[in-house]
């Protein structure tokens, strides 16, 4: 017995039966397209998030108020009061982390000339933008002097600034109204895009965080502390360092929780990777389901396949077939069969990912891992469904299947 | 005194049919030489299948001894009789069983492609010398809906040839021919046999087993006549002798 041989005999029953052969193939095609297509979607906006999420800043830690991250809970809101300017003091001298800056916001309308645009103000130290890793357009950032000062001066995104100027127009040297507080523009921050939540990150006016506590909010709490770790490995270490010296200052004894968390941009990257895996899987298992019915249909045709060529396999018995040689034909057929497919469903899949990432604009990303599993899926759903018809042929008996009319 | 190629000693064969015991085979006991033609005869239900079926390696016999070119049949396992058919035993149907839209170098190489000695090349070689050997080398690429019955039936029998048999086994291989081609197939068989090569014949026409050497009748499971046949006849002369057909 010959598996060459046998690959020939199976290859050629495929060929005289051409219309038939892609019909079938047609189950494993469409599975296999959809598995290649949703992972390669899935995995591109896994990525996408976490591309998102490190252009944020790799290495931000950022520090909220309240305890845990409990989304739904009713949280009193003394609890969301308890980051104080103390405690951005405190992380200034933190081993671990290379800037923190203190933040403020609020949302209102501002002001300029005869426009008016609705956004939201950051008061924030100098050091927020390296936290960001966010580079100015134009003009400058306002220094610790101009803190110090508590100087009304501004550097703005640039949707507020196309909404306030134009884009012609320099805007360094303008003046804004902020809540009717002025401020005086003297930078420009470089364009940002959406972030991963959908939100325009230009849209925004960074101001001393004195000027926007004391001229605007007249608070003394902070909504958050962003701060930076000295490289991205050291991250965990210092949330760690972050959270001893906070539970610190907050004298937090051991048995309650903290007032506060802190978190990296790893874990944020964690947090959603986890989600948009969640729905890869769901993604994948609605596909493999087409993969399933692409096996069934394998096998309704290997199962007439083999009851119409009875006398075939008569004949190939009587002229010295083994047993096991007939099942390996029909196996090899079935098995044939589905990899066929498998390759066009590849084919398939990749243009439709294509096209997704082309015509709709998705972001996509196409794993060798996706390609070699459908492989191997193709090929046990080809033996696993050719099984059964081919051991029904193998199992016939020689004299009877010649008389098969 | 040559050593018998088919030697059976007091053959049964029963089946079971529900509760009765059908008994096919009654004691069958025979020898075949090289180079002989035996014609097998009876009317259906004789038991002329059954033993076609137990010389031909498909059956195996409930009783008794079947010794095939010195091997005992009777103690092969059934991948050991695949290889015995494949090798030592050339079938011949009555409805050629060909495999169709296949070429007939295609349908002769077949039995070949079951034995794994034989190489791609020398299988395209032996297979074209037996479709010469029955005069079809000129069809080659032919497929069976293409011949004429009695050319597929010229085709199954090079698929006969292609393994160098010990034996021949045809069941009615005339019996969907009309005469003229019947004689024509049975001019390839006498020249066959003329070559050495050893031949059993099923049939139940009498005028066809006039060609071969030997007859042997069944009936009703036992052989009632083994004998040499008498004024035998030789196809080409007797196909000279049929009107001409324009």
């Amino acid at each position: 017995m010959n598996i060459v041989n046998l690959s020939k005999i199976a290859w050629k029953a495929i060929l005289l039966n051409k219309i038939r052969a892609v019909l079938t193939m047609l189950g494993i095609i469409i599975g296999v397209a959809a598995v290649i297509a949703m992972l390669a979607i899935g995995e591109g906006s896994k990525e996408s998030i976490k591309e998102n999420i490190s252009k944020m800043g790799a290495n931000m830690i950022t520090i909220r108020p309240g305890a845990g991250m409990m989304p739904g809970g009713v949280r009193d809101l003394s609890s969301m009061q308890t980051l104080k300017l103390t405690d951005y003091e405190a992380l200034k001298e933190a081993a671990m982390l290379k800037a923190v800056s203190p933040l403020v916001s609020g949302n209102g309308q501002v002001i300029a000339g005869s426009n008016n645009w609705a956004t939201s103000i950051y008061g924030v130290s100098p050091e927020y933008t390296d936290i960001r890793e966010w580079g100015l357009e134009r003009g400058a950032m306002f220094t610790d002097e101009d803190v110090d000062r508590i100087a009304k001066v501004a550097v703005i995104g640039k949707t507020v600034q196309e909404n306030l100027f134009g884009t012609d127009e320099n805007p360094i040297g303008k003046i804004i109204r902020y809540n009717s507080t002025p401020f005086t523009v003297i930078g420009v921050l470089e364009e940002k895009g959406e972030s991963t939540f959908g939100q325009d990150q230009d849209d925004i006016i960074l101001a001393p965080y004195t000027a926007v506590q004391k001229r605007i909010l007249a608070q003394n709490y902070l909504q958050s502390i962003v701060a930076s770790a000295i490289s991205e490995d050291q991250a965990t270490e210092a949330v760690k360092e972050v959270t001893a010296i906070l539970e610190k200052t907050h004298k937090i004894p051991e048995y309650l929780d903290n007032d506060f968390n802190v978190f990296s941009q790893q874990e944020l990257i964690t947090t959603f990777s986890s989600t948009s895996e969640m729905l890869t899987i769901l993604l994948v298992a609605i596909a493999s389901i087409s993969l399933l019915v692409g096996g069934i249909g394998i096998m309704n045709i290997m199962y007439v396949s083999v009851k119409e060529r009875t006398r075939e396999i008569g004949l190939r018995m009587a002229i010295g077939a083994t047993e096991s040689s007939i099942l390996l034909q029909f196996l090899i057929e079935s098995v044939l069969i589905s990899i066929t497919g498998g390759v066009l469903g590849v084919v398939l899949g990749l243009s439709a990912t294509y096209f997704v990432s082309t015509v709709i604009g998705w972001p996509v990303s196409v794993t060798v891992f996706s390609i070699v599993i459908s492989f191997l899926v193709c090929t046990f759903t080809g033996i696993f469904f050719g099984y059964y018809p081919a051991r029904k042929g193998a199992a016939l008996d020689p004299i009877e299947a010649l008389r098969y009319e | 005194m040559k050593n018998a190629i088919i030697e059976i000693k007091d053959l049964h064969r029963n089946f079971k049919m529900g509760d009765e015991i059908v008994h096919a085979l009654r004691g069958v006991s025979l020898e075949i030489l090289p180079g002989d033609f035996v014609t097998i005869m009876g009317s259906s239900g004789s038991g002329k299948s059954t033993l076609l079926n137990i010389l031909g390696c498909l059956d195996k016999p409930s009783e008794g001894d079947y010794l095939l070119d010195g091997i005992n049949v009777n103690s092969l396992s059934k991948k050991e009789l695949a290889g015995i058919r494949n090798q030592k035993i050339g079938f011949i149907f009555q409805s050629y069983n060909l495999l169709a839209r296949t070429t007939a170098i295609e349908n002769v190489e077949l039995p070949l492609l079951y034995n794994p000695k034989v190489s791609a090349e020398e299988r395209r070689h032996r297979a074209a010398e037996a479709l010469k050997r029955v005069g079809l080398e000129s069809r080659m690429k032919h497929v069976p809906s293409q011949l004429s019955g009695g050319q597929q039936q010229r085709v199954a029998i090079a698929r006969s040839l292609v393994n160098n048999p010990v034996i021949i086994l045809a069941d009615e291989a005339t019996g969907n021919l009309d005469t003229r081609t019947s004689y024509e197939v049975m001019e390839i068989f006498q020249e066959l046999n003329d070559n050495g090569i050893t031949i059993g014949f099923v049939t139940h026409e009498p005028d066809i087993a006039q060609f071969s050497k030997r007859t042997i009748v069944l009936k009703d499971g036992i052989i009632t006549q083994d004998s040499k046949v008498q004024n035998r006849l030789f196809a080409k002369a007797e196909l000279a002798l049929l009107p001409e057909i324009n």
